[in-house]
């Protein structure tokens, strides 16, 4: 690939998705575009690019979506799961006792496997959120991505990575080759096809927000961007958790670490993180 | 160092199990059906056992009960690695007292988050 070329799709890339393509990801391109040039039907990526340079903002949508990482599994890493259900949930429970309602969003729910995990676990929680409303909003970049997260089906590699079997036999089914979600958890899910560098606003306001292995492909800039603007949906005691690489210190100070708990942030102009870090 | 008995007829299988923990850092065992794995059990219980279903002479289930009736079975921790995938086998195997359940055909990725999942290993 001609260097004018690389440098074209990279810039629509971080103007588009605020994702980073560095020259050593380069063979990243071809795996991920000749699919997409074939679909098209364009001889190679020559001419894909030609019809990019011509402002074909369809396509511009498609190679970003192409682009992008939508690597997911259920309750992956554990521990964000674990301290949300035994942590921020009764912490949740407390502070909203009032209005008992509460909104969560998974801000790059890819195909659906973090939203359906909170979503288990709410279920699981039931007893104590009974006349409670909640809300898990997951959003994504990718229309096709979500299309998927929609169905709630799942392969049984996919039901298999960090599934414990209590809750596959609680709420999958087998459909043919696949694993179903069940529909109780799947309604708890409303997905929007939503980009972090648009207005965030309406989306409205949120207690959680999952931002999880999303920062890691953004430039500094950018990633202060989007963290400024996700802590404006928050409430002021909002908790915020990144990927286990990434963190907001040095990037920005609208969210500050709470102790104890590894890529988890509490909104910066709230006050008390202390009843949500580890007792000392 | 943790250990783990492969028990299951398919010498393929207890060749690729193998090979996967051992990149995990565990001591491994092998034995062809649950009776071969029961005898070892009795001589030393491992931290693990990765459990094919259907074998010949004692059956992974049959197994199973007998282990967790040795002094220490309890213990063990067993995560069956079957091609019986339906749900009502799971069931079945949770409620016999599994701690996990792979369905083969598996990888390396899906072996090592399910050791995660029940504390074998670290996240």
């Amino acid at each position: 690939m001609k260097p004018e070329d690389f440098d074209y799709i990279a810039k629509t890339l971080k103007d588009k998705s605020g994702l980073v393509l560095t020259k050593d990801k380069s063979y990243l391109l071809e795996s991920r575009l000749m699919p997409l040039a074939r679909k098209r039907g364009f001889k190679g990526l020559d001419d894909l690019i030609a019809q990019l340079r011509r402002r074909d903002l369809a396509l511009e949508k498609e190679i970003t979506e192409a682009m992008t990482t939508n690597e997911s599994f259920f309750f992956r890493d554990s521990k964000p799961f674990d301290q949300f259900r035994q942590v921020v949930l009764p912490n949740l429970l407390r502070t909203r006792a009032s209005r008992r309602s509460f909104r969560i969003w998974c801000a790059a729910a890819s195909s659906g496997q973090e939203p359906y995990s909170l979503g288990m676990i709410l279920k699981e929680e039931a007893a104590r959120l009974a006349g409670w409303r909640f809300e898990i909003v997951g959003t994504d970049l990718s229309s096709d991505i979500l299309r998927k997260a929609r169905t709630g089906l799942y392969s049984q590699f996919e039901v298999q990575r960090g599934m414990p079997m209590q809750l596959l036999v609680k709420y999958f089914k087998k459909k043919d080759d696949m694993w179903e979600i069940d529909q109780g958890v799947r309604s708890l899910v409303q997905y929007k096809e939503w980009n972090l560098l648009d207005d965030l606003r309406p989306l409205g306001q949120f207690d959680v927000v999952y931002c999880r292995n999303v920062l890691i492909y953004f430039d500094q800039p950018t990633k202060a961007q989007v963290l400024e603007a996700i802590a404006k949906q928050m409430t002021d005691d909002g908790v915020l958790y990144l990927g286990g690489a990434e963190t907001v210190l040095g990037v920005t100070n609208a969210f500050k670490p709470i102790p104890g708990q590894r890529g988890v942030y509490a909104v910066a102009r709230g006050t008390d993180v202390k009843s949500l870090g580890e007792e000392t | 160092m943790k250990s783990c008995l492969i028990v299951d007829d398919s010498k393929v299988i207890r060749m690729v199990a193998k090979k996967i923990l051992q990149e995990l850092h565990f001591e491994t065992q092998e034995a062809e059906d649950g009776k071969v794995a029961l005898d070892l059990c009795r001589r030393q219980l491992p931290t693990a056992v990765l459990l094919d279903w259907n074998m010949p002479v004692m059956n992974g289930m049959e197994f199973m009960r007998e282990m967790r009736a040795l002094p220490g079975g309890k213990n063990v921790i067993v995560v069956f690695c079957t091609t019986e995938n339906d749900i009502s086998h799971i069931q079945e195997a949770m409620e016999a007292g599994a701690d996990e359940y792979i369905m083969k055909p598996f990888d390396s990725e899906i072996l090592q988050a399910k050791f995660q999942q029940v504390g074998l290993l670290e996240d």
